[in-house]
């Protein structure tokens, strides 16, 4: 006779090398993933969750294109392992826009075209929506400064220092909204 | 990354008997920022990794009794943007200034920075069997060298990267570690060893010592300057620090040696004396004297000249000349792929 199940807590990471299930909190949503202990959680946010805004890049923490928040900051989703990240606050690209509305940063980098390729985008809108929380006034030293470890390989950089700019100014006129 | 278990105790003593106890090997993770690489590189295959992030007490920063602690797992960005740190001992804050990129400090705690493994490129390929991956040669010493030790290196000529370690060597800190024996405190020098004395490894601790506190004493006049290629974010070509304690001056240099590396030479030419411009650059001569350099890292000489001199005046507060005039022998003709 099927027994019923009830469904198991996630434990904490622990136990075997072949998985861990872990209670992840991803853009305000909680999510349970089982997965390899040696999973980073750029593996896991791109192929255990589907989230494929955080880009793969030279996975040495040279380039900052897998830059993810935790916590409102800035870190490399490439470096670190999914399983020491249980608990935390993480928001990807696909956490900044609120439903159909994008956040003035996402808004400002289209308008300046700031992106060329692409590639590196996903990584600087992050890193520059952690400064603009914590100065709503950056200048352009703190912008270079704050983005400094994200690369552009198109080189793109001034357009998109014209962004954060623009979109720093847009907030401060506006107001909060939109996004986390 | 070979696979490996993942535990997470909530004290050092478990942490450190987690090390020891593992059958495959294990290696402690703090922030990441260097350990991940060496996995994905397979330089390190450990079965097991002991996260430190539940471990209590290890973060902050405080002032007691003259000294600064700093918790093993405050993270670089915290010593760099602490007001007590760039009050009391600018050198460090100044040194995790200057380390990776904003990404980088935010996750890299201070005992994974000074307990991070050399960045030599035959070190972290897999490739090259190296003497520090168990294998039988240097390949610095026929292959590329630019990046290479010009002191104190041989049989292996790796540099040590942390620009941390250069901070607080001459700050005079000491490290306080906790391992099967309990607790101990040592001298930060006596963290490091040459590789002369065990190529596979650059530090004294053993597998399951863990870094506990990091003890500055407070107050010194000092000064950390660092010469990289990128500004970005480069790991030291050089690097120097300089304390005017009331010891005397201590003197550091990164970015030349297996460790960080100490001069005595330069601290005794600037002795007890206020510092002046010419002791500041004889100082620097003197750091330099006992330089051998390899093929490709003889631009190293004058560079860490430059820079120690530089950092001596900065710390003294004594504002600089210029460079002294360069001595009149002619310079040595150059062989074909000689020096970068
Ligand atoms: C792109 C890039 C640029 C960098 N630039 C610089 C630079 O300019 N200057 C610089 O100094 N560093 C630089 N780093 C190295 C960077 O990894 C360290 O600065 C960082 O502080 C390491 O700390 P962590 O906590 O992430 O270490 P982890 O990766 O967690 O650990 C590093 C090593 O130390 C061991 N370990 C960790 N904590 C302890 C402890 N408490 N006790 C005993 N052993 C421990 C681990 O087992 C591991 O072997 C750079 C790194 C990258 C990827
Ligand atoms: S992919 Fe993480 S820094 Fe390049
Ligand atoms: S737009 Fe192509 S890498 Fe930045």
């Amino acid at each position: 006779m099927p027994e019923a199940r009830t469904p198991k807590k996630p434990r904490r990471a622990r136990g075997t090398k072949s998985a861990v299930h872990l209670l992840l909190r991803v853009n305000g949503e909680d999510r349970e993933v089982t997965t390899a202990p040696h999973r980073t959680l750029l593996e896991t946010l791109r192929e255990d969750l589907g989230l494929t805004g955080t880009k793969h890049g030279c996975e040495l923490g040279e380039c900052g294109t897998c830059t993810v928040l935790v916590d409102g900051q800035p870190i490399l989703s490439c470096l670190a392992l999914s399983a020491d990240y249980e608990g935390r606050e993480i928001t990807t690209v696909e956490g900044m826009a609120d439903g159909a509305q994008l956040h003035p940063l996402q808004e400002t980098f289209a308008d300046l075209g700031a992106a060329q390729c692409g590639y590196c985008t996903p990584g600087f809108l992050l890193t520059a929506k952690a400064l603009l929380e914590e100065k709503p006034s950056p200048s352009r030293e703190e912008i270079r400064e704050a983005l400094a470890g994200n690369l552009c390989r198109c080189t793109g950089y001034l357009k998109i220092y014209e962004a954060v700019e623009q979109a720093a100014a847009r907030m401060r006129e506006e107001g909060p909204r939109g996004g986390r | 990354m070979r696979a490996f278990e993942y535990l997470s105790p909530k004290t050092l003593e478990a942490a450190s008997a987690a090390v020891r106890t593992a059958p495959e090997g294990a290696r402690i993770i703090a922030g990441g920022q260097d350990l991940l690489g060496e996995l994905k590189e397979r330089i390190a295959t450990p079965g097991r990794v002991v996260s430190l992030k539940a471990v209590p007490g290890l973060r902050g920063i405080r002032e007691e009794s003259g000294s600064l602690r700093i918790g093993a797992l405050a993270t670089v960005q915290e010593v760099a943007e602490s007001p007590l740190v760039r009050e009391k001992a600018p050198a460090l804050a100044e040194a995790a200034t200057s380390v990776g990129t904003p990404q980088i400090r935010a996750l890299g705690t201070v005992g994974g920075n000074l307990c991070q493994r050399p960045r030599c490129w035959y070190y972290r390929l897999a490739d090259f069997p190296c003497l520090k991956k168990g294998g039988g040669t240097c390949f610095a010493v026929e292959g590329d060298s630019r990046y290479h030790a010009i002191l104190g290196g041989g049989p292996c000529h790796i540099v040590h990267p942390s620009d941390l370690a250069v901070a607080l060597v001459a700050l005079d800190a000491s490290v306080e570690v906790v391992g099967a024996k309990g607790r101990r405190t040592i001298p930060i020098a006596d963290l490091y060893a040459l590789p002369a004395v065990d190529a596979s490894r650059e530090t004294t601790l053993a597998p399951d010592e863990i870094v506990a506190e990091v003890s500055v004493p407070a107050g010194a006049r000092s000064a950390f300057r660092k010469f990289r290629e990128k500004l970005s974010l480069d790991f030291a070509v050089v690097a120097a620090a300089v304390a005017l304690g009331p010891k005397g001056p201590r003197v550091a240099l990164g970015g030349v040696a297996p460790v960080p590396w100490r001069s005595r030479e330069a601290e005794a030419a600037l002795g007890a004396k206020p510092v002046t411009a010419e002791s500041a650059a004889a100082a620097a001569t003197a750091a330099l004297a006992p330089a051998k350099p390899l093929k490709n890292n003889r631009y190293k000489v004058p560079l860490a000249c430059a820079v120690l001199r530089r950092t001596i005046l900065a710390a003294a507060g004594v504002a600089d000349p210029g460079p002294p005039a360069p001595p009149a022998t002619p310079a040595p003709t150059k062989k074909a792929g000689e020096d970068f």
